[in-house]
């Protein structure tokens, strides 16, 4: 660090010409998506027409009239958001029961929780897709929304837990002593005092419901399907589509990439859990 | 009312057990202060008391009602931490107004509670500021009025002025021990300082590894320790605790002189020594004597200012009645 602070001029113009490389890479791929989702499936495929091409507002005019993305795009939202907030209710009681009231048991339980994620999907999928057929829950909001909580819980008790503990344990007790109980406790204390962290964990929580693909895909046909489903639908084998696929992916990352811009500083924070102050 | 009484009370974490069968009675009013080295099991007593750990086995009453089982925020006590454990996303006002939210007071009831604490406690200009913006005794005061506001049976203080420099925590000391002599409600406090304990209880109590080893008032303690333990921890400076031949003579194993009760002679002294260091107070003097043959340093207080300084041989009295004797176990024998 010592030497960076001292070169410092040329140490930061370095290092914001890193990061704008690094930032450049890893949006080509999105700039090359929305790009090609303005050209035809014939340009799509065309050298030529990498860069220079004639704008066309067809792939996604077609998307609207003749794939009813709005309900895609309605049951993302619905399942996402129930899902996240349905996280958030059993995640911040057990969080918080683990933060302040640890038992012998508490370290165990939480490696637990976290192996849960080691489980290949796959394993599980024919179960699955046969329980819920035959429990009649198949392709229905109430199904996606509780598989996309329960895959998601794990991760997020763990970072409300890791910021549940930063919180003094005699903050807690004087609540206690001053006469609240739990629920009281929990809404007066714990959630305003760790707003930050809640919210970056709900963000998260959030984006990784919309982004859900393998589940989503194969437990639901049209009534719950999400914009996940949509983009695989648009999959053509013989890779003809490209112009399509592209405008249909567009406008399933693209309220993500908005809603990620807006709330950049609660994401890096979440993600790093608290390190960056 | 605030009587609290402990039966045969034990915690153990784990496998380790801090504290051992023990029996306690707080009276109502009293202002009992729980000493001991540090890590001897004060918190852990106090937070018993105060629900915040589960006994292991044993009862706890307050006002004769058995509250083992209750959960703190029902148990009608207030605590002050020791790192003062302000609410920090709220401000002083409704730091202090939280209780009485919590119990449904009118608000107006709030308003009026809450003027009458800040005015006691010098808070008046600072009620819409976040704890954060204070000092530490500032804070202090904050917690204590948080604590005051909701009238309580009996007030839990667990090292309350461990955190403040030295000048803050006497002016606390003060208030503290005035306020209780305002309200007379029942305080229980804790604290690893014996000149705390003896400036502020009406009733010690002094803790060793989670065994109470007496209970009394400071003067009682002072007194008549009724083991080298006690003996050794109240007062300041130190007793003197002398073994061997000299201890014999007055039969007994071990004999403690307080250095208070050590007269320096011009002759006849019945212990000579040589000063090692001399602390010239103004209104006393503490001598350190070396070679004495008793033990390797005895503390010997003077009054006023004696001029003796390093190397000047001393001749020492120590008045007869004042000697406290002690059996090989330790135990103060009459
Ligand atoms: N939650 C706990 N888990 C395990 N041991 C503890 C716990 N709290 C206290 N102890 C142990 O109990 C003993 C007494 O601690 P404590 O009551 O805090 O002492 P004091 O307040 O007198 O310094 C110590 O040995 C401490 O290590
Ligand atoms: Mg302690």
């Amino acid at each position: 660090m010592a030497i960076v602070a001292q070169n410092s001029k040329y140490g930061k113009a370095g290092r914001t010409i890193l990061a704008w490389g690094v930032g450049l890479l890893f949006f080509f791929p999105i700039f090359w998506l929305v790009l090609t989702s303005f050209k035809t499936d014939a340009d799509a495929v065309k050298p030529e027409f990498l860069f220079f091409f004639t704008p066309t507002l067809e792939n996604y005019l077609n998307m609207t009239e003749n794939y009813d993305y709005w309900r895609f795009a309605t049951n993302s939202v619905i399942t996402s958001v129930f899902a996240t907030l349905f996280t958030l209710a059993v995640g911040i009681p057990c969080a918080y029961a683990m933060a302040f009231n640890p038992s012998r048991g508490t370290k165990d339980i939480l490696m637990w929780m976290l192996s849960t994620k080691m489980l290949p999907a796959a394993a599980v999928l024919y179960p699955m897709t046969f329980l819920t057929k035959s429990m009649g829950l198949f392709d229905t909001h109430f199904l996606v929304i509780m598989v996309l909580s329960l895959i998601n819980l794990p991760i997020v008790v763990w970072m409300l837990f890791t910021y549940f503990k930063e919180i003094p344990k005699e903050i807690i007790e004087a609540g206690q002593m001053d006469g609240v109980n739990t629920l009281g406790e929990i809404r007066e204390i714990l959630i305003p005092l760790a707003w930050g962290g809640i919210a970056s964990t709900a963000l998260l929580c959030f984006i990784f419901c919309w982004n859900e693909a393998y589940w989503t895909v194969r437990l639901t046909t049209t009534e719950a399907a999400t914009l996940s489903k949509l983009i695989e639908g648009n999959r053509a084998p013989e890779g003809l589509f490209f112009g399509r696929l592209s405008a249909v992916s567009a406008a399933a990352v693209g309220p993500i990439v908005v809603l990620g811009w807006f709330c950049q500083k609660q994401l890096v924070q979440g993600l790093t859990f608290g390190a960056v102050k | 009312m605030g009587r609290i009484v402990l039966e045969n009370v034990t915690k153990s974490f784990g496998e380790t057990q801090v504290i051992p069968p023990l029996n306690l009675e707080i009276d109502d009013g009293e202002f009992a202060v729980f000493v001991g080295p540090s890590g001897c099991g004060k918190s852990t007593l106090l937070r018993l008391i105060a629900g915040l750990e589960d006994t292991t086995s044993g009862r706890i009453l307050i006002d004769d009602a058995d509250v083992t089982e209750v959960s703190p925020s029902k148990r009608g006590l207030s605590m002050v931490f020791q790192t003062y454990a302000l609410y920090p996303h709220m401000t002083v006002r409704k730091n202090i107004a939280f209780p009485m939210r919590m119990a449904g007071l009118s608000e107006e009831e709030q308003e009026k509670r809450i003027m009458t604490a800040a005015e006691s406690l010098n808070l008046v200009d600072y009620l819409d500021r976040k704890p954060g913006q204070l000092s530490g005794g500032q804070r202090q005061r904050v917690a204590i009025g948080r604590a005051i506001v909701r009238d309580p049976s009996a007030f839990l203080f667990d090292e309350p002025l461990s955190n403040l420099d030295a000048a803050l925590r006497v002016g606390m000391r003060l208030e503290i021990t005035e306020m209780h002599e305002r309200m007379q409600t029942t305080m229980i406090y804790v604290t690893h300082d014996q000149v705390e304990a003896m400036t502020m209880a009406n009733k010690i109590v002094v803790l060793r590894a989670g065994v109470i080893e007496q209970v009394g008032s400071p003067l009682e303690l002072y007194r008549a320790p009724q083991n080298l333990f006690v003996a050794g921890f109240i007062g300041s400076p130190k007793m003197n605790l002398i073994d061997g031949p000299q201890a014999q003579k007055h039969g007994a194993t071990t004999i403690g002189v307080r250095p208070e009760h050590i007269d320096v002679v011009e002759s006849g002294g019945a212990w000579t020594g040589t000063v090692g260091v001399a602390e010239h107070l103004g209104s006393d003097t503490f001598f350190y004597v070396h070679g004495t043959g008793l033990a390797e340093t005895l503390t010997v207080r003077a009054i006023g200012d004696v001029s003796l300084k390093h190397g000047d041989p001393i001749q020492l009295a120590p008045r007869a009645t004042e000697i406290h004797r002690f059996d090989a176990d330790g135990l103060r024998l009459p």
